[in-house]
This record gives structure tokens, sequence and C-alpha cells, in this order.
């Protein structure tokens, strides 16, 4: 199967194979991306971010059928996180979306984090990439809600939608700084909770004090994600933050921003693979790492020496 | 390379009872398998397309109502319409022994009666997938 | 031997057999002590923790003279393929000596479907019989005289639907619904939670079951309004004190939702039934059952303040554990029915449904049903066992577990009551992770040999693939079908029409009792597909989200 070229003509089990191809390193990967890669910046990415049992594999269900009633087209990435003792994950978002398997203007895939610090790995944009060549109007990245990827998300999606819950044992004191400070969008859900009041107001105070930093006022919408309440206003809400991330040349500098980030991450990687590489090639590290270890050697001498010897 | 065995745990038709599939999508996540529960209720249409969407290497199939002869096949039907040739279909649940050698002739590899192990299950797939 | 003693002398006899049970590792991880002695019922107090059978807490049974009085019902689950099938099932059952009769229903029954819906395709008939509609029904209790017969409907979503048939059967036969005894089971938290055959969403499911208690504590007074399941959350995995807990929570539940729709506690209450698993460890079944007692007498009489001691009795129907039995050595299933039967039996359940040998890989022979009676009528005659009242009373180990699996049942309750009650719990996926713990936990014991299944992970044998198993006929789809079209053809559409019509307006108002207006529907021979269809448009339908 050419991938990419069937990808391109349509192929949805092509767009899935291209997926795997990148999640696996398969050989033919960075070919299949080499090719979709004029294809993409089409899509508008929204990454969906909040503490576990915010809701966001509902509230990324109720988003993409209001996308699909305004005659968009939805591919979806939820992010589980994998195990770091088995290496498995269970993939339990799609459950949740389960009305969207059938609609043929949607794609879901389920990403495990596989070990990337539970942040968003390299993998989870090419994937969006990959979405993007296909041609979805909108990509919805739902992630783990934990650690590193709430604030990497901000890095691979034009529009951040941080979603919070009242009533999870946490002030907004308690909660992240750095959440607040990604979130183009914020959205309270299960907002039929005690305690959203109290969330709603501290929210605001908080994004009021952050106002002067930036000149978009995050919006904070009320949400009953299991009801479908609050849905299509939440959209209007990212709407109007596309709009005026576009307008105000925002959007343009993030996007280019991230092609910095991406490229600059993917040197890194070469450059480190190029170095373990040539590690294997230089011989007798276990005992140099021995002898550090005795502190016969020191490790930064050791290191001096390695890079002289590859660089030459 | 980072490849992952990715396995589709579906209960296809109106059965209820997923205690079964609950525990081996479990068993296999800690055999390091990454593991996709359908949840209930799913029509075969259903199973082969998110079967696609997340390119799945296996596909097991947990029914304890009876209707495997009428649902087993069918879906094995549409994994091949779709071009996905290379899955490994397995089932479990309430399945006479009788029934099993049609189940196998239809494209289902193996079928997995009650008091199987979970261990039994997992080497089985380590085994076949390909 | 006074306390201080006996204290020393167990010590003593702990370490010396310690050193014993170390020859015997697969035995010493068991969860509680081997031995049991006065000590360990310090502080019980007979009046207040046990009292006689038949009063307050009603530790030692519901009734007074339980079983002197009269055998509990035997009462075998069957149903399969079309009502004619059935039929001629239930009628064999009698004349074995069945003293009720329990029907099951296919999944499309139970899930809402006519036989001839699109999802309904390779399930008709399957796991119970097939009923579209009145005609139906007609069909099943054919030659049943509904007014001397206790019948127990396991339907859940749609029982009321199901109810309305058998009224509407027993009014054609000229029989009047207060003269009608039965069950049905009607418990749809626990669908939620463990058993899957769900339709609508929570708040429209309350409504109708309160809708059923309100109709019933009027018109049919000796119908037992709902069965509230513990069996099938033993069944998902749970552990006996979760399987109590979660079910009184539940019950909990029904309870603070009929009081809410305006029903005196004491109307309503007296016809709540409980339905538990007898599984395979005998004496902490036994246990078990009283602590269940205990605390439901507790919540009744405590939490909700109810005056009439009926309101406080937990009668209860109960069921051999299926999930027990072993498709391996199939004849050893009857052994293990035999005591979980002696479980229920010393536990003191007022119904019993024990299974079939051949049950782990399909349904019953007429045969091995047979078997499975005679096991609860060799129970009751010949071994003794009913012949006293709460015989295991007085027994340190029996009484100390009851304590036991009443403390933890409790702790359970409490943590639902914390996070806001049953219906919440179930929404946030407390209970099932539970049940799913349990479960995970079971099958690593059985994996790694600290659980023993005899027959299955030890003394197996080769064996040959059973032979003679019960099979329901792929054409039971279309014969149903075709029984439909007929139906559809011969009766008046109009008046189906004017009844849906009137149902869906119905559905519409919180206000209105929806019996009434289903009887009538059910009674122009609108489908159950076209009654719950319309129930489905109005109520919409449950969304599942399992977490694993």
């Amino acid at each position: 199967m050419n991938i990419a070229d069937e990808l391109l003509g349509g192929s949805r089990l092509a767009l899935s194979r291209a997926i795997t191809a990148v999640e696996n390193e398969y050989d033919d990967a960075v070919n299949i991306m080499q090719k979709l890669y004029p294809h993409t910046g089409n899509a508008h990415v929204i990454g969906i971010t909040g503490p576990p049992g915010a809701g966001k594999s509902t509230l990324t269900d109720k988003l993409a059928k209001e996308y699909r009633r305004q005659g968009k087209t939805v591919g979806i990435i939820a992010i589980d996180p994998t195990s770091p003792f088995s290496g498995g994950a269970i993939l339990g978002d799609r459950i949740r979306m389960n009305e969207l398997t059938l609609d043929e203007g949607v794609f879901i895939r389920s990403m495990g984090t596989r070990g990337s610090l539970g942040g968003l790995s390299r993998k989870t944009s090419e994937a969006i990439k990959i979405l993007d060549a296909f041609g979805f109007d909108m990509v919805l990245v739902e992630t783990v809600g934990v650690g590193q990827s709430e604030v990497d998300i901000v890095k691979t999606a034009d529009t951040t939608l941080v979603v919070l819950v009242p009533g999870l044992g946490d002030d907004i004191q308690a909660i992240k700084a750095g959440i607040l400070e990604i979130g183009d969008v914020f959205a309270i859900n299960k907002a039929d909770h005690e305690g959203v009041d109290r969330l709603h107001t501290e929210l605001e105070m908080m994004l009021d004090l952050n106002q002067e930093k930036t000149d978009w006022r995050p919006p904070v919408q009320r949400v009953i994600a299991n009801r479908g309440e609050g849905i299509n206003e939440l959209a209007e809400a990212i709407e109007k933050q596309i709009v005026q991330s576009k307008q105000s040349g925002q959007f343009s500098i993030r996007r280019t921003d991230r092609t910095r980030s991406e490229l600059l991450a993917m040197l890194d990687e070469q450059v480190a693979r190029f170095v373990r590489r040539k590690l294997s090639d230089y011989g007798k590290f276990d005992e140099l790492v021995e002898s550090v270890e005795r502190r016969e050697k020191n490790p930064y001498a050791v290191v001096d020496d390695i890079m002289a010897s590859i660089l030459r | 390379m980072e490849k992952r065995v990715r396995v589709l745990v579906a209960k296809p038709g109106l059965d209820g009872h997923d205690r079964g599939a609950k525990v081996v999508a479990r068993a296999l996540r800690d055999a390091g398998f990454e593991v996709i529960y359908t949840g209930l209720r799913q029509t075969p249409e259903q199973i082969a397309e998110a079967a696609l969407q997340e390119d799945v290497n296996v596909i097991a199939l947990s029914l304890l109502s009876g209707a495997h002869n009428h649902l087993f096949p069918r879906i094995v039907e549409l994994i091949r319409a779709k071009g996905m040739t290379d899955v490994l279909m397995i089932g479990g649940g309430v399945i006479p022994d009788a029934d099993i050698p049609a189940l196998k002739a239809a494209g289902i590899s193996e079928v997995f009666t009650p008091g199987t192990t979970t261990t039994t299950i997992i080497d089985y797939i380590k085994a076949n997938v390909k | 031997m006074d306390n201080e003693s006996l204290k020393l002398k167990v010590a003593e006899y702990t370490a010396k057999v310690e050193k014993a049970s170390a020859k015997f590792p697969e035995r010493k991880n068991l969860e509680y002590n081997r031995l049991y002695t006065p000590l360990d019922l310090e502080g019980q107090d007979y009046e207040r923790d046990l009292g006689l059978p038949g009063s307050y807490p009603f530790t030692r049974g519901v009734q007074p003279t339980m079983y002197r009085g009269r055998f509990w019902t035997m009462r075998m689950y069957a149903g399969f393929s079309t009502a004619e099938e059935s039929n001629k099932r239930y009628r064999y059952l009698l004349e074995s000596g069945s003293t009720g009769l329990s029907c099951a229903f296919d999944l499309p029954t139970q899930i809402g479907y006519d036989s001839d819906d699109v999802i309904s395709e390779g399930e008709v008939g399957k796991v119970g019989v097939a009923i579209d509609s009145l005609a139906d029904m007609e069909i099943l209790f054919d030659q049943i005289d509904l007014g001397k017969v206790s019948t127990s409907m396991t339907i859940n979503a749609p029982a009321s639907v199901l109810l309305a048939m058998y009224i509407a059967v027993a009014e054609k036969n000229g029989i009047g619904p207060e003269k009608l005894n039965g069950t049905i089971q009607n418990d749809i938290l626990k669908e939620y939670a463990a058993r899957g055959t769900y339709i609508f969403p929570p708040k429209p499911s309350m409504r109708l079951i309160t809708n059923i208690f309100e109709y019933c504590s009027k018109n049919v007074p000796n119908w037992n309004t709902i069965s509230i399941s513990g069996y099938h959350i033993r069944e998902a995995g749970s552990t006996a004190a979760q399987e109590i807990a979660f079910t009184i929570a539940d019950g909990i539940a029904y309870c603070e939702a009929a009081i809410k729709a305006g029903l005196d506690v004491d109307a309503f209450a007296g016809r709540l039934s409980f339905f538990w698993n007898a599984h395979n460890n005998v004496l902490e079944e036994v246990a078990k059952f009283r602590a269940s007692r205990r605390v439901w007498a507790k919540v009744m009489k405590e939490r909700f303040g109810a005056k009439n001691p009926k309101s406080w009795m937990l009668r209860v129907h109960t069921q051999t554990a299926g999930s027990m039995l072993t498709a391996q050595q199939p004849e050893n299933n009857v052994v293990r029915v035999a005591l979980q039967t002696a479980a229920a039996v010393m536990g003191g359940t007022q119904s019993l449904h024990t299974n079939s040998k051949d049950e782990a890989l399909a349904l019953p022979t007429e045969a091995s049903v047979r078997v499975a009676l005679r096991t609860q009528q060799i129970v009751a005659y010949e071994s003794g066992l009913a012949d006293v009242v709460d015989p295991l009373a007085g027994s340190y180990y029996v009484e100390a577990m009851t304590n036991q699996i009443e403390a933890e049942a409790w702790k359970y309750i409490k943590k639902i009551d914390d996070i806001g009650g049953a219906v919440v719990a179930i929404e946030q996926g407390y209970i099932q992770k539970e049940i799913q713990e349990s479960a995970y936990k079971w099958q690593k014991e059985v994996e790694n040999d600290q659980r023993v299944i005899v027959g299955v992970n030890k003394f197996q044998i080769e064996e040959k693939p059973i032979e003679g198993l019960l099979r329901v006929d792929a054409s039971v789809g279309e014969l149903q079908k075709k029984k439909l079209a007929d139906l559809r053809a011969k009766r008046d559409n109009k008046a189906v029409t004017a009844a849906l019509v009137k149902l869906e307006a119905a559905c519409a108002d919180d206000n209105v009792n929806l019996m009434p207006i289903i009887l009538e529907a059910v009674k122009t021979y609108a489908t159950l597909g076209e009654i719950c269809g319309v129930m489905r448009k109005v109520f919409g339908e449950y969304q599942a989200h399992a977490t694993l």
C-alpha cells in the first residue's frame, strides 16, 4: 500500500496506517510525513486539557457533534497514559464517543503516551499533521491531563481549551498556575455540581489578574457536557478566539513558534541518535561509567572527551 | 522500534455481561498491550470501523448471549471488506465446543471458552499476532 | 474458663497451629481466622443483635416459623425460544414440583426491541423467551392459572410493560389484579452497575419505578414491585460484603425516590424484595444473609422511620452462583449447586432457583433442570437443614462473620452516602470500579493457584466436548418475525396509534402515572418495541461510560 498517496486519495485505512507508521517508527514513516507535509496547515487544532475526572472525553464528544452540526469534519486524538510498569495502556476515551464511530466525517484515534513522561510526544504532533493532511477541518486533541501534557499542548494546538470541574477538592490556588496561563478558553464542566459559583468567580479573578500580560482575555464558559448544555456557547467562544487571534497576528506567531520548536526538537532528536550511534563506536563506555562512579574521573571531562572524539 | 500490540476488546450485540471482557482488558494492559475497550452494545459495523480507525492488531470479541454464530462471522466479513487482512480475530464467552469449527472456518482464529486463563490468551496473541 | 485464661489458651493454640500450617501453604492466605471462640463474640447481645425469628432485627429470619411453616418457594428460572416452548417448560416444572414460576426473557425483550428489529438479529429467544406483544404473553401462560401460581419476571427497563401484559392476561381469564402474586425485578440501578440491560437514563427510569410502586400499592397489593438485586453484582465479581452493601445502597436510593415522589414509606416498603447470590463459601454466605437482614432492618427503621414491621423485613429470592459453574467436568456442578443450596437454606431464603449442571455452556435441558429442582427437594425433605430455624445461630464463627460482614457493609454504604447516593456513585463509576477490582483480584488468585477451582486449575482431566446441550433454533427469529407481521395485519392499528400517542404525551408529563396508560396500550396489541420506542423518544437512551 502506498500509504501517503492513498491517504491523500481519501482512504481511511491509509490514514490509520499512517498514524501507526509514525507511532511505531516504521522505516517508511519519514517518507510518509514528507509527502504529507505540503498538505498540512489547514486544520484548526484544539487542545483539550484539564485534570482527570473533568469530563474531557464527554466534552470532546459533544464539541465534535457541534462541529458536525456546523458541517465541519473532525479528527480526534485521545491520549491516555501508558503504564510505566508494563508498557501497556487502557485507551479508554473512545468509549465515551461511541456515537461518533459511524460518522464518516469523524475519525477517532486513541494513543498511549508511551513513555514520553506524560507529555505530548512528537508522535502526537505527527498524528495531528496526518489528520490535517487528510483534510479534517478541526482536529481535537484530548490530553491525559496531568503533568507535562498540560503545558505541552500549547505547543501543539492553535487553541487550548482548559476544562475544570467544581468539587474535585481543589481551589484555584491548588490548580497549577501553568494551566491558567496556557488556556485560551476555559470550560467549567459539571456546572450543576456544588461549588461551581465559587470556582467560576475565583477563576475569573485569577484571569483578570493575568489580564495585563496578553490582549486576549480568556472567556469562562459553563457547560454540562453529559447533558449537552452550554456546548454551542463554548463553540462560539472558541470561534471568537480563533477570529481574534488571526486578526491580531497571534495565530501566525504561534504557528511559526510551533514550527520552530518542532524543527529544534527534531534536530535534538537526530543529534541524540547520532551521538548514541557514535558512542557504541567509541567503545569502552562501560569502563568510563565505572571510573566516573569511582570518582576516578569526573563526568564533565568525560563528556568533553567523548564529544571531541565524536566530532573529530 | 516502538511497536505495541493494539487490541480492540469488543462486546457485540445486546449482551450486558462484561466481567470477562474487563478482566481480559486489564490483563492485556498488564502484559504490555494497548487496549481499546468498546463498551456494550456494539454493532458489527461499529466494531469494524473502530478496528480500522485504531489500526488494531487483534480484535477480541466477548459474547455470552448465544448470538455468536450470527455476529462473529458478520464482523469478520466487515473487517475483510475494509481491507484489514492482518488482524488476528479471537472470541470468548459462552460458546459451545460444537460451534467452534464453524467460527474458525468463518475467520475467528481461536475461541476461548469458560475456564481459560488470561495467560493463555496473552500467550496466544503473542504467538499469533502479525 | 474466664476470658483471660481463654485468651492465653488461644494464643498457645495459634502458635502451635501456625507451625503446622506452614506445611499447607495454599491455605495460609485465607482472610479469616481458623478458629473462633466466645472471645470473638464479646459484646454480643442476643436481644439486640439477634432476637427471635420474625422479630426485629430479623437476623434469624423474617418469618417466625420459617420452613416449619412452609418451605421456600422452589422457583426455577426458565424461558427460551418461543412462548409455546417456554409454556411447555413451565408446565413441566410445575408438574415436577416447582412451587412458583420464574420467567427469563430474551435480550431484545429485556431491552425493549421487537424480534424483527435489526438489532435483534441473532438474539431472539436465545437467553430467554421472546415476548413481542400481549399475544405472546397469552401463549406463555396458556393452561396456567394466574390466580393460583406466583410468577417472578426477570425484567427491568421495560418492567412496566411486561407487568401490564401479565395483568391483561389475568384479566382476560377473569382474574382481577388484586389476586395476582408475583415479582418483577424492576431494578434499574444494578443494570447500570453490573448487568447491562438498561434502556433509559436514571431519572425517567426512577419515575417508571415509582409509578409502579404507586400503581401496585393500590391495584396489585400482593405483588412484589421490585427485586433489589445483589446476585448480578456478585456475579460481576464483587465480594459478599459488597454484594449486600451496593444492593442495599440501591434500595436506599429507591426508597428516597419513592418518598420524594410523595409515597409514604409504609405504603410501598412491605412489597420491596431482594435477590441474593448463593455462592460457594457456605458459611460465609449464611453469615451474609443474616447480616443483610440486620442491616436492612436498621435502614428501614432508623433511617426511613418506617413504622410497619413488614417494612423492616428483607425478604429474599436466591439463585445459586452461575459464575461458579465450570465447563470442565460438569457433573461436579451438581455438587456445587447442592452446597450453594445448603447455604441459601441455612441463610433463610424465601425463594430459590438452582442452576443446572450444563449451564456453563447452555440453557438447561429438561433432564438437568430436573436434577437442579430435585436438589432443592432433597435438601428440603431429606437433609434436616430445613427442620430448625436459623440452625447456625450461636456458632462462634457464623455470628462473628455476620458481624464482620455487617460492619464492612456499613462502611461501603457510608462511602456511597458520602458520594451522594447510589445513583451518583454509579454515574461516577465508583460501584463499577469496586466490582472490577474484586473481579480482577479473584482472577489473579485463580491464575496464581491461590484459589483452586476443581477441574479447572487442579484435578483436570482430558475431556471430550459435552454433548446433548440445549440449542435454540436459529429459526426462532424468523418465526417471531412472521408472528409480528400477522399481528400487525390483524390488530386494530388505529387503536394502537391512538394509544401510543396518548403514551407519548403522558411520558412527557412527570405528574402522570404511566401504568394505566401502558396497560391500555398493551391491550391494543401494541408491541413491546413500539411502546418502548415511544419511551425512548421522550426519555432518551442511557449512555454507558465504562471505566476500566
